[in-house]
């Protein structure tokens, strides 16, 4: 039992602590407060805690927790919403006041059903049982290996039962996992496999890649969090954990009252059923938040080895990194740029690196795509979060104030943005390859030509040019903008995209055929192309018709 | 809790700027409230910043001048600060610390609570859906405040943000249901707190505002309890009382000040231009306190105001602020007439959420996105203009910039004591849009053109 002797907020210093290690959970004072050590000098421990640690006082007893913060690993998991420490939020009161814990939403019991029979044998990570009522998505409980010497029969039973005991090891429904640490897998998967988002800008000129890394930098008010909010609803993996860090708490009701609605149009159950939401709103305690993004992963992983595709959205990382921030100088530690630890990019790259596509312990392949977004303060992306999270992800969509101010949503900048896994997605796709080269060079020759057309103005411009500018205003209109309150165009699935892009092209070729066979360009640019700008809106069988009324109405240009 | 008097403390280490740093205490937590004695008697107050063995540091809310290391007495409560809560807030005058300034007695309450309050839980929060009318027609009409939301005024330097503020304190109504309004204000001038005093003379029914004043010339340190103080008491009047509650907070530049000002006493690493580098969450505990509950009646609504140092709006102040509220109303120059909203760069994240069908008027949203569309085309019709000449514009572009001069006359142009129905706001907002042709209202259907459009084709 140690003593509190130094408390600074969430720092607080312990003696005493004989025995301890690093990263190990201790409980502070009278409400046994949860903290993490981060220093040890001795028997003197440093200790970033949990909660607020208002009337901790020095004289305080401290508790060794034994073991390094762990989360709770189960079947409750999906479909609920939970704290930075994975601590169920749903049932837990109306104000969160650290002195009341509550586990209701954990404690309860799940129909098993077991896949293996007594006295075979299980490799290690396969399934050995499966849980039915655990969200839309069949719950496995997998084997740590071995003999399996007893294995309950189908029924119910609690959290915390052992269901098994596979190679002399207990097995229950439920396992605690240290978060700090990655868990386990065979080998990693190079071969890329789309994640698809069902954003047209993202599908086609920005993709990310099953097991991939994206950040989205954004001033406020560019849209991030209805971007990544979007992604959530619609993108094709199997669990979504949607890690809410450091930001609004209507934001957070938001979200979760959506996908309670919303229907998943896989399972015909709702979309909360496969995900899990980790709520740490901005005044929430905030060395939770640091914890919150390793949570997340960790759920991620644990649903990866029952061979899911998992995606961790993280809004945002600024906060998960202005918390380092805030801890590192109350400890004194040096700080690096604009006041950051020095290992600000050791632990982005640690918090990017578990990613990836794999191949379990059991032999499935299951994959966890981080997307992480980033609040650059005052809209500056040179500040040190940003540039460091662009060194380690593979794909990045820059959120454009400017396109945002012109109402122009998703407002991901096509010239700011990169994907490094769109080479590696089109290998194999020559046909998408060359719709996803012409549309990025058709809008690059568009932003070259509207610098241009602001100095000499648009009429000066040779008949060509003006079409590139057209092409440009076609391709942004009625291709990169996708309302997010549309029924029928917040999500747009690969064929469509495929089909819009391609009438769109079609268009914009037309239009450069005429010009060169001597039709005016203001002639043109005069016809009414909105058939084909409204084609999002339009059912898919009706694409090809819009653009063919467009195209033969240019003809007549002839 | 013991019957025994505090014990107090004799042994100041340290006095520096704000600072406190008592030595030989036990027992003492984190965050407590402390009382610090002056020789001549007068009583202080303080919060413990930090406590390390026997050494407390405590931030003094009045300041350090005239106490003395050998004289000075300090006692601690035993607990973080609690203020009483209840209705006896409603109707009353108070200093930034929330004792009366209306000759009136100390505020007594059935209940108190901690002001540094508790977060909300996220599950139990209820996504705002029902407007704050505030009779400002450019509010109301584009950038429609919602119950339970933040939104944050921004304005650049000399503008009557503080008289917006307090029109809007003034003239917000919630319907019949029950409303209150608690304006903290936070190192205004005197000038500035005459005229905002002066403005909520006309708040119609008195008993429902509480006032909070923290003056330029009090004490800076002061500021900081301010807006905890006026949301502990919006919390109780909200949630249990069942009142929906506005909360003024302004200027939070001046707040934030005070915070820069103890972060550099303490020596602490400082982010940028040396606000500390916890600006954002402190924000956010002030902030996030907005919200309704599922289930309850009540909303706290927050409207912070503040000055853009410079009319920067990427300085830490406003950024940080932007990213925590829902929305933002901003002030700008460019505007000839007060209230000065430039409707283009404001928003309100919540409105789609809060106006509309059965809340304000079901074409509300159409006819809203309607005018920004024909505005954001002015405006580049208007930089054309300013190149080639007005006379060098298409008819079509002529009749928008005539448009976004009879938005500027007719809709955002406002008196300060003018407080305008939600009837009248849209009759004038259909006026605006009926500058055009109605070929042009693609945003509008059908229906709605039919009832309210009133241009000549």
């Amino acid at each position: 039992m140690g003593t509190v002797t130094r408390v600074n907020g969430p720092l607080v210093e312990v003696r005493d602590l004989a025995g301890a290690a690093m990263f190990e959970l201790v409980l502070l004072g009278p409400y046994r407060l949860p903290g993490e050590i981060v220093r040890l000098s001795g028997s003197h421990a440093t200790v970033q805690a949990y909660e607020y640690t208002g009337g901790l006082a020095p004289g305080d007893p401290a508790d060794r927790g034994g073991a390094p913060l762990s989360a709770l690993l189960g079947p409750h998991l999906l479909g609920g919403v939970y704290d930075g420490l994975l601590r169920p939020l749903t049932g837990a009161g109306t104000w969160l006041d650290p002195a009341v814990s509550s586990s209701a939403a954990v404690a309860r019991s799940w129909q098993f059903t077991p896949l293996v029979g007594q006295g075979g044998r299980a490799a290690p990570g396969t399934a050995i049982g499966r849980v039915e009522d655990a969200g839309s998505l069949p719950y496995l409980v997998l084997s740590p290996g071995g003999e399996v010497s007893a294995i309950s029969r189908p029924g119910r039973y609690p959290h915390d039962a052992a269901v098994a005991v596979v190679g002399g090891t207990e097995v229950r429904l439920t396992r605690s996992r240290q978060v700090r640490q990655a868990l386990p897998y065979a080998s990693r998967l190079d071969e890329a496999v789309p994640l698809v988002t069902g954003q047209r800008t993202i599908d086609l000129l920005l993709p990310v890649c099953l097991g991939g890394t994206a950040a989205v930098p954004g001033g406020f008010g560019t849209g991030k969090t209805v971007l990544l909010q979007q992604i959530a609803k619609w993108c094709d993996a199997d669990v979504v954990i949607y890690v809410g860090c450091g930001e609004r708490g209507n934001e957070m009701a938001d979200v979760v009252a959506e996908l309670a609605e919303l229907p998943d149009p896989r399972t015909g159950g709702r979309l909360i059923e496969r995900t899990v939401v980790i709520a740490n709103t901005s005044n929430m305690p905030m060395m939770a938040r640091e914890t919150s993004i390793y949570t997340g992963v960790t759920v991620a992983e644990h649903f990866r080895d029952m061979g899911y595709a998992a995606v961790v959205i993280a809004d945002s990382t600024s906060r998960w990194a202005e918390a380092l921030r805030e801890f590192a100088s109350r400890s004194g530690t040096l700080p690096a740029e604009e006041g950051y630890p020095a290992d600000l990019a050791s632990a982005l790259a640690a918090f990017y690196e578990r990613a990836g596509r794999v191949v379990t312990l059991g032999g499935d392949t299951g994959s966890v795509t981080i997307i992480g977004a980033v609040s650059p303060p005052g809209g500056d992306l040179t500040e040190p979060v940003t540039t460091q999270t662009e060194r380690f992800v593979r794909t990045l969509w820059a959120l454009d104030r400017d396109l945002a101010y012109a109402r122009h949503y998703p407002a991901i900048s096509w010239r700011e943005s990169f994907s490094r896994d769109a080479g590696a997605l089109t290998r194999h796709d020559p046909e998408n390859a060359s719709r996803r080269a012409r549309v990025g060079r058709l809008l690059a020759e568009a932003d070259r030509l509207t610098t241009l057309a602001e100095l000499v103005g648009a009429g000066a411009l040779p008949a060509r040019e003006r079409i590139g500018l057209l092409a440009g205003r076609l391709l942004r209109e009625g291709f990169l903008r996708q309302s997010s309150l549309s029924v029928r165009d917040a999500y747009c699935r690969a064929s469509r995209t495929a089909l819009i892009a391609d009438a769109l092209l079609a268009v914009v070729e037309r239009c450069q055929d005429l010009v060169e066979h001597d039709v005016p360009a203001a002639a043109v640019e005069d016809r009414d192309f909105s058939p084909v700008l409204r084609a999002k809106e339009a059912p898919e069988g009706e694409i090809a018709a819009r653009r063919d009324a467009v195209l033969n109405d240019l003809e007549t240009l002839r | 809790m013991s019957t025994w008097a505090p014990v107090e403390y004799t042994g100041v280490a340290e006095l520096r700027g704000p600072l406190v740093i008592v030595r030989g205490v036990r027992n003492v937590g984190w965050d407590e409230y402390a009382t610090i004695i002056l020789e001549s008697g007068e009583r202080r107050h303080g919060l413990v910043l930090d406590v390390d063995r026997d050494l407390a540091v405590v931030q003094v809310l009045e300041g350090t001048g005239g106490l003395g290391a050998e004289t000075t007495r300090v006692t601690f409560a035993g607990s973080p600060l609690r203020v009483p809560v209840g209705a006896g807030w409603q109707g009353r005058v108070c200093n930034g610390r929330g004792r009366p300034l209306d000759g009136g007695p100390p505020i007594l309450g059935d209940d108190s609570a901690p002001v540094a309050g508790f977060p909300m839980n996220p599950t139990v929060r209820q996504p705002p859906t029902e407007p704050v009318i505030t009779g400002v027609s450019a509010i109301d009409a584009l950038t429609t405040l919602v119950r339970g939301q933040k939104l944050a005024v921004f304005a650049e330097g000399g503008l009557p943000h503080l008289e917006l503020a307090a029109q809007v304190a003034a003239q917000a109504h919630t319907g019949g249901e029950p409303f209150s309004v608690i304006f903290a204000a936070m190192g205004l001038t005197h000038g500035d707190a005459a005229t905002v005093r002066d403005i909520l003379e006309r708040r119609s029914s008195a008993a429902e505002l509480t006032l909070l004043l923290n003056l330029a010339g009090d004490p800076v340190i002061e500021r900081l309890l301010t807006p905890r103080i006026a949301l502990t008491v919006a919390e109780h009047l909200a949630f249990v009382l069942r009142r929906h509650v506005l909360v003024v907070l302004a200027d939070m530049t001046s707040y934030c000040e005070a915070l820069r000002e103890v972060s550099a006493a303490r020596g602490e690493i400082p982010a940028r231009r040396a606000y500390p580098g916890y600006l954002y969450s402190d924000l956010a505990s002030i902030y996030e306190r907005c919200g309704r509950i599922r289930g309850r009646p009540g909303s706290v609504t927050v409207l912070p105001v503040l000055s853009m140092p410079g009319g920067d709006i990427t300085h830490p102040v406003p950024d940080l602020t932007g990213y925590i509220t829902e929305g933002q109303i901003l002030l700008s120059r460019e505007v000839p007439s007060y209230p000065h909203i430039d409707p283009l760069s404001s928003l309100s994240r919540m409105m789609r959420a809060g106006a509309g069908e059965g809340r304000t008027r079901p074409e509300h949203l159409d006819l809203a996105a309607q005018i920004l569309a024909g505005l954001s085309r002015a405006r580049q019709a208007g930089e054309l203009a300013d190149l080639v000449g007005e006379s060098a514009l298409t008819r079509t572009d002529r009749r928008y910039l005539a448009m976004a001069q009879a938005f500027l006359v007719g809709l955002l142009a406002q008196r300060p004591d003018e407080a305008r129905t939600l009837a009248d706001t849209f009759d004038r907002a259909w006026q605006v849009v009926s500058v055009l042709p109605r070929s042009e209202l693609s945003m509008l259907g059908e229906q709605a053109l039919e009832a309210g459009y009133r241009g000549q084709e």
